[in-house]
């Protein structure tokens, strides 16, 4: 078992006996359910409305080639600098290199799962930036050193409580656990650090290939300021970001909210499509853009698997997922967690480190359900599951299922079986439980079913 | 019509009443059923543990047993789905494509082949119980199974069902994933639970003998009055 593995194992026992956080998910979860069923009902045809959904992001992941050149072309016109980077090495080799001409000391960073996949805080911190993420849920995790839990709520596992003791000691305010003072707390800091900081980092919603502009919704007006008040801004997104069309928007941004966080519309919806122009009164004076690929043009050579790159990241997969629910977020220890995180990580990271992952479903199919762009989630699991086992078969499991095979094709042989199971049923009671028990996977927590006295197929030959 | 059963292994093995009973329930409404003997399992372990190969030796030997049948009837959801589902594509490209594609034609899961093929809703059945019913997610997801397991049950004498909240929700068994990842699925398993007695059901109904075999384990070891049972049985009762 490789060590992502045995990781994700440990961290699930735990997280699955850790009854009050479950409990805690559950009503997050129980809360989004209900917010986005109302937001839903606002859509006329939400099925017609997804259909067309995936159909936009398929076309535009098929023609990535052309509608990148035009977003770039678009936004090259208005005085952007673009980057392209292969890797996320190259990424943060980018943007450091940025914040070292510009002699930058602070930086703020909105909302961006992109920049936690490039591990871009650490890189800037490394290098001796100093970087304040402006979204409250991102703050909260970045004050704890930890990763975001959730992709759209970052601090999901944490309750008012352990938010004001944070803020108490790493801010040094008055303990308190009512939201409104939390936020007030939060948005002092945040405003000194907006005024403080040379350069906004900002990620992307959406990326329009018609106008070359950036789409970036969120609640809390962060990413605004981190764009507009510091002198240089940078967004960093991935290639699978962009949509062809600007009207396209009318039907992604209602959409990315009512998956996300069962709005109808999230608050501030904003583009950006260069720095600021002659005669204009604000905005950055310098804008870069980033685009990533870091194993993404690998998945879109995979013609099976490719529409993953259909993902808007509104995480609403893995509020469906219940095993998301029962082992949280940390667990994965990927950027991207739930069904969504375990289809794609084995392409981003390797698939023999992370195929436990996919593993790690009942393929349930509530995430494909769920899913506003329609990807085929459990099924890609599924996919997985035979491209990890063909590359590297488990000797073992797959000497288990060829026996299996063997039997159950021969008639004589597998009733033959089924007798000997019956004849030594009652000596597994001795074990029953225990580390001896072959099947105390099963038996730790569950009764085993007996063998029946008379089989199915036993009956019915002697019916005849 | 003649039916051909098909009975899942974990049926045959460990749940024969529920196989007995689709017997009763088929051939009362007038048709004749057939069962082949050497058909032991659909392959579906061997398939979602990702060995399609072993479950292409496995399924191969399906096929051609059920190549002349002209309706296949399928106790579990689960199963039901592997053959009509997931044989297509596990065969694709393969000489075996045609005739993945022409048996998941003639593939129905129990109920809803009831419902939807033979236009039965009430098949006389008496019941007096207060029940739950488990959505299996292969029988809602892959085979958009909603309907026709409660139409039959509102028709089955002093039987009432209440919906449970998280009737649609996962209980957690998975085939493999139940072993493979045993604290998941206890946990998932203890969500269902806590939904169905919350009801105040006697009894946890379902098309899929594997979900009722993983819920009935837990609440056997935890001492809880709820019982499960499967649709067929209770079509069954006089």
């Amino acid at each position: 078992m490789t060590a992502p593995a045995r990781q994700f194992l440990d961290q699930a026992r735990l997280m699955a006996g850790d009854l009050p956080r479950r409990q805690r998910i559950q009503e997050a979860v129980g809360k989004h359910r209900t917010a986005r069923a109302n937001s839903q009902s606002g859509f006329q045809d939400w099925p017609a409305a997804r259909q067309a959904a995936a159909e936009t992001k398929w076309e535009a992941i098929n023609h990535l080639d052309r509608y990148l050149e035009e977003f770039v072309r678009r936004l090259e016109a208005r005085g952007v600098k673009v980057h392209w980077a292969g890797t996320g090495a190259q990424a943060q080799d980018i943007i450091v290199g940025i914040a070292r001409e510009k002699k930058a000391r602070r930086l703020i960073k909105s909302k961006s799962m992109t920049s936690e996949e490039i591990h871009l805080n650490d890189a800037l911190e490394r290098a001796g930036f100093e970087v304040v993420e402006s979204d409250l849920g991102e703050f909260i995790v970045q004050l704890r050193h930890e990763p975001p839990y959730h992709i759209v709520m970052p601090a999901m596992h944490l309750t008012r409580g352990d938010i004001g003791e944070l803020f108490a000691r790493k801010l040094g305010t008055r303990p308190t656990d009512v939201p409104e003072e939390l936020v007030k707390i939060a948005r002092r800091v945040m405003r000194g650090e907006y005024l403080a900081a040379d350069i906004g980092i900002t990620g992307a919603n959406f990326a329009i290939a018609e106008t070359g502009m950036i789409s970036i919704t969120e609640n809390e007006g962060n990413a605004r300021l981190t764009a507009a008040l510091p002198k240089v801004m940078i967004s960093l997104l991935g290639i699978e970001k962009i949509l062809p069309r600007l009207e396209d928007l009318a039907l992604f941004l209602p959409m990315l909210a009512t998956a996300g966080t069962g709005q109808p519309l999230s608050c501030y919806n904003t583009m950006y499509g260069g720095p600021r122009q002659p005669g204009e009164p604000d905005g950055p004076e310098e804008f870069h853009v980033v685009l990533l690929d870091n194993g993404r043009t690998e998945l879109l050579a995979d013609a099976e698997q490719r529409e993953a790159l259909q993902c808007i990241r509104c995480g609403a997969c893995l509020y469906a997922c219940p095993v998301f629910r029962s082992i949280g977020g940390h667990t994965y220890a990927t950027t991207y967690s739930g069904p969504i995180g375990s289809v794609i990580t084995p392409h981003m990271r390797g698939l023999q480190d992370w195929k436990h992952l996919s593993a790690a479903s009942s393929l349930c199919g509530a995430c494909a359900e769920t899913c506003p762009v329609k990807i085929d989630l459990h099924h890609h699991l599924l996919r997985n599951r035979r491209n990890g086992a063909k590359e590297k078969p488990d000797v073992l499991e797959q000497l288990a299922y060829r026996l299996f095979a063997f039997l159950v094709n021969r008639p004589g042989w597998y009733r033959w079986s089924k007798k000997i199971a019956r004849a030594v049923q009652p000596a597994h009671g001795v074990v029953k439980g225990t580390p001896l028990d072959p099947a105390q996977a099963w038996t730790r927590t569950r009764e085993l079913p007996p063998v029946a006295r008379q089989t199915f197929k036993e009956w019915w030959r002697r019916r005849r | 019509m003649t039916i051909t059963l098909f009975i899942p292994c974990f049926v045959d093995l460990m749940f024969p009443n529920v196989g007995v009973s689709m017997v009763q329930v088929l051939e009362r409404l007038g048709h004749r059923v057939i069962c082949p003997e050497e058909i032991a399992c659909c392959g579906q372990p061997a398939f979602n543990s990702g060995y399609w190969e072993e479950a292409r030796t496995v399924a191969v030997n399906v096929l051609r047993r059920l190549k002349d049948a002209e309706a296949i009837v399928i106790a579990s959801g689960s199963c039901g789905a592997m053959l009509k589902k997931f044989y297509p594509e596990l065969f694709a490209g393969t000489d075996h494509a045609s005739a993945a594609q022409a048996l998941a034609g003639k593939c129905h899961e129990f109920s809803d082949f009831l419902v939807s093929r033979l236009g039965v809703t009430d098949l006389g059945a008496r019941f007096p119980a207060r029940v739950t019913f488990h959505d299996g997610c292969h029988g809602l997801r892959e085979l958009g199974i909603k309907k026709p397991p409660r139409i039959l049950l509102s028709h089955v004498r002093d039987l009432q069902l209440t919906e449970m909240a998280e009737a649609e929700t996962c209980c957690g068994f998975g085939g493999t994933f139940a072993t493979k990842f045993p604290m998941i699925s206890t946990v998932m398993g203890e969500v269902k639970c806590a939904s169905a007695e919350a009801t105040g059901a006697d009894y946890i109904v379902s098309n899929d003998s594997s979900c009722l075999m993983h819920l009935d384990g837990l609440l056997r070891r935890q001492g809880k009055k709820l019982k499960t049972i499967h649709l067929a049985e209770i079509l069954a009762q006089k």
